[in-house]
């Protein structure tokens, strides 16, 4: 055809947007439009590379867990970290885009990933606020993602919130212990509370008026709520749950809107957000670097174990 | 034509599909995929990466290039046949909706 779509073309959209209208999952094997696999690829990409980045900054703490259940705790969640971070690489490799082409993006420095892991965690009360606030706010926002249209993601999430929940509730119960402990416990939960409140509701991405994306990624059922109707869920979410923990939330403009039903809160610092996404937080460098380092530093096992992997096929056909 | 979840390209390690069985009595059920140089890493990494949480008692690895599936732009005619052929069906047959155990 003139316009350069043939008719295999027209039947697959078709289809597609059939799918899309009856609340059908999109298989790797459907045609789907190039800008939706793009999307995908680079959102589910970027998810990945942030559980994997996501590791860096409570490995730090492993070491230094104050007790060995605290140490086994951490590790677990870490481990589920690298999991989640390879679930949705499978998913994102079913689009097309391999693997290790993942990777370099990631090691390079082209890849995005979340901007909350560019931030330290100077103190033990930050795998609290981490658990807590951080996974908290990822839960709100990947809950929806079970039922996003294309198959393998909603699948992997599924997965992903099932484990995500001992995250939430091990953070939680950090901070718990640390309010109910001496005054300068309480007040080192309270300061990385202080830290960790905005990124964490930055999380949710730019405002709604400032997020050119989430109408297309709504429209093709990827996204099933806007970023601001999330992040006003999770912050009606937070207030009753920093009362149990005894800590303040460091927004005073934190206040119950009987009219609407929600909490109301202040505004957020999105040109803090819009720096450290654009590289210049705490962090970006020192994470990025570690993480190639890491893959470097195990290329010669996966080499090795590629070449015995070989020698051996060779041996069962020589035999 | 090509396997499901394979995506080609310079991986340095090729795929592998993962079943898993929950518990005895049970199929091995499809839970995902994994990279891993050999079969005996696969069934190694998969216990790691999918029953982190006692999710299994049993695990298949399948190198996935080894798998041949059926064409998906032919879906419609390839299962045309039971289509109309509601009589295959128990709930096809409806006067005997009032006798028990039928």
């Amino acid at each position: 055809m003139a316009d350069g779509t043939s008719v295999d073309d027209e039947a697959g959209a078709a289809r597609f947007a059939q799918l899309l209208a009856d609340e059908q999952r999109v298989e790797p094997t459907d045609w789907m439009p190039e800008g939706y696999r793009k999307t995908l690829v680079r959102q589910i990409s970027q998810h990945a590379h942030s559980e994997i980045i996501g590791m860096q900054p409570e490995g730090n703490w492993i070491t230094r867990a104050p007790s060995l259940k605290r140490k086994a705790i951490l590790m677990a969640k870490v481990q589920d970290e690298a999991g989640h971070g390879l679930y949705l690489y499978s998913a994102a490799q079913t689009l097309g885009t391999d693997r290790d082409t993942m990777f370099e993006q990631l090691i390079t420095g082209k890849a995005k990933y979340s901007s909350i892991f560019n931030y330290t965690t100077p103190t033990w009360a930050d795998m609290g606020s981490i658990g807590w606030l951080v996974d908290g706010a990822a839960i709100c926002n990947q809950v929806p993602l079970c039922r996003a249209s294309y198959g393998p993601y909603a699948r992997a999430m599924v997965r992903i919130c099932k484990e995500e929940s001992f995250h939430q509730r091990q953070g939680f119960e950090i901070l718990l212990t640390l309010m109910r402990g001496t005054e300068e416990q309480r007040a080192m939960a309270q300061e990385s509370v202080n830290r960790w409140y905005a990124p964490a509701l930055m999380m949710f991405g730019p405002p709604d008026d400032d997020s050119p994306n989430s109408k297309q990624s709504m429209a093709w059922n990827i996204k099933r709520f806007s970023n601001d109707d999330l992040r006003q869920r999770f912050v009606d979410m937070l207030v009753p749950q920093a009362e149990i923990l005894g800590v303040t939330l460091p927004d005073p403009a934190i206040k119950w809107n009987e009219e609407r039903g929600h909490y109301d809160f202040g505004d957020l610092d999105w040109a803090e957000f819009h720096e450290v996404l654009a590289g210049r937080g705490p962090a970006n460098s020192i994470r990025v670097a570690r993480r190639r380092q890491a893959h470097e530093d195990g290329a010669w096992v996966r080499e090795a174990a590629r070449a015995y992997a070989d020698a051996r096929a060779d041996e069962r056909l020589a035999s | 034509m090509t396997s499901p979840g394979e995506s080609g390209g310079r991986e340095t390690w090729p795929l592998w599909e993962v079943f898993v069985r929950s518990s005895r009595g049970l199929s091995h059920v499809h839970a995902g995929s994994l990279h891993a140089p050999d079969e005996i890493m696969a069934v190694r990494n998969a216990r790691d990466l999918y029953t982190r949480r006692a999710e299994g008692v049993s695990i298949w690895v399948v190198p996935a290039s080894a798998i041949t599936a059926s064409d998906p732009d032919a879906r419609g005619a390839f299962f045309e046949s039971p289509q109309g052929k509601e009589y295959r069906h128990a709930t096809y047959y409806t006067e005997s909706d009032s006798v028990p155990h039928l």
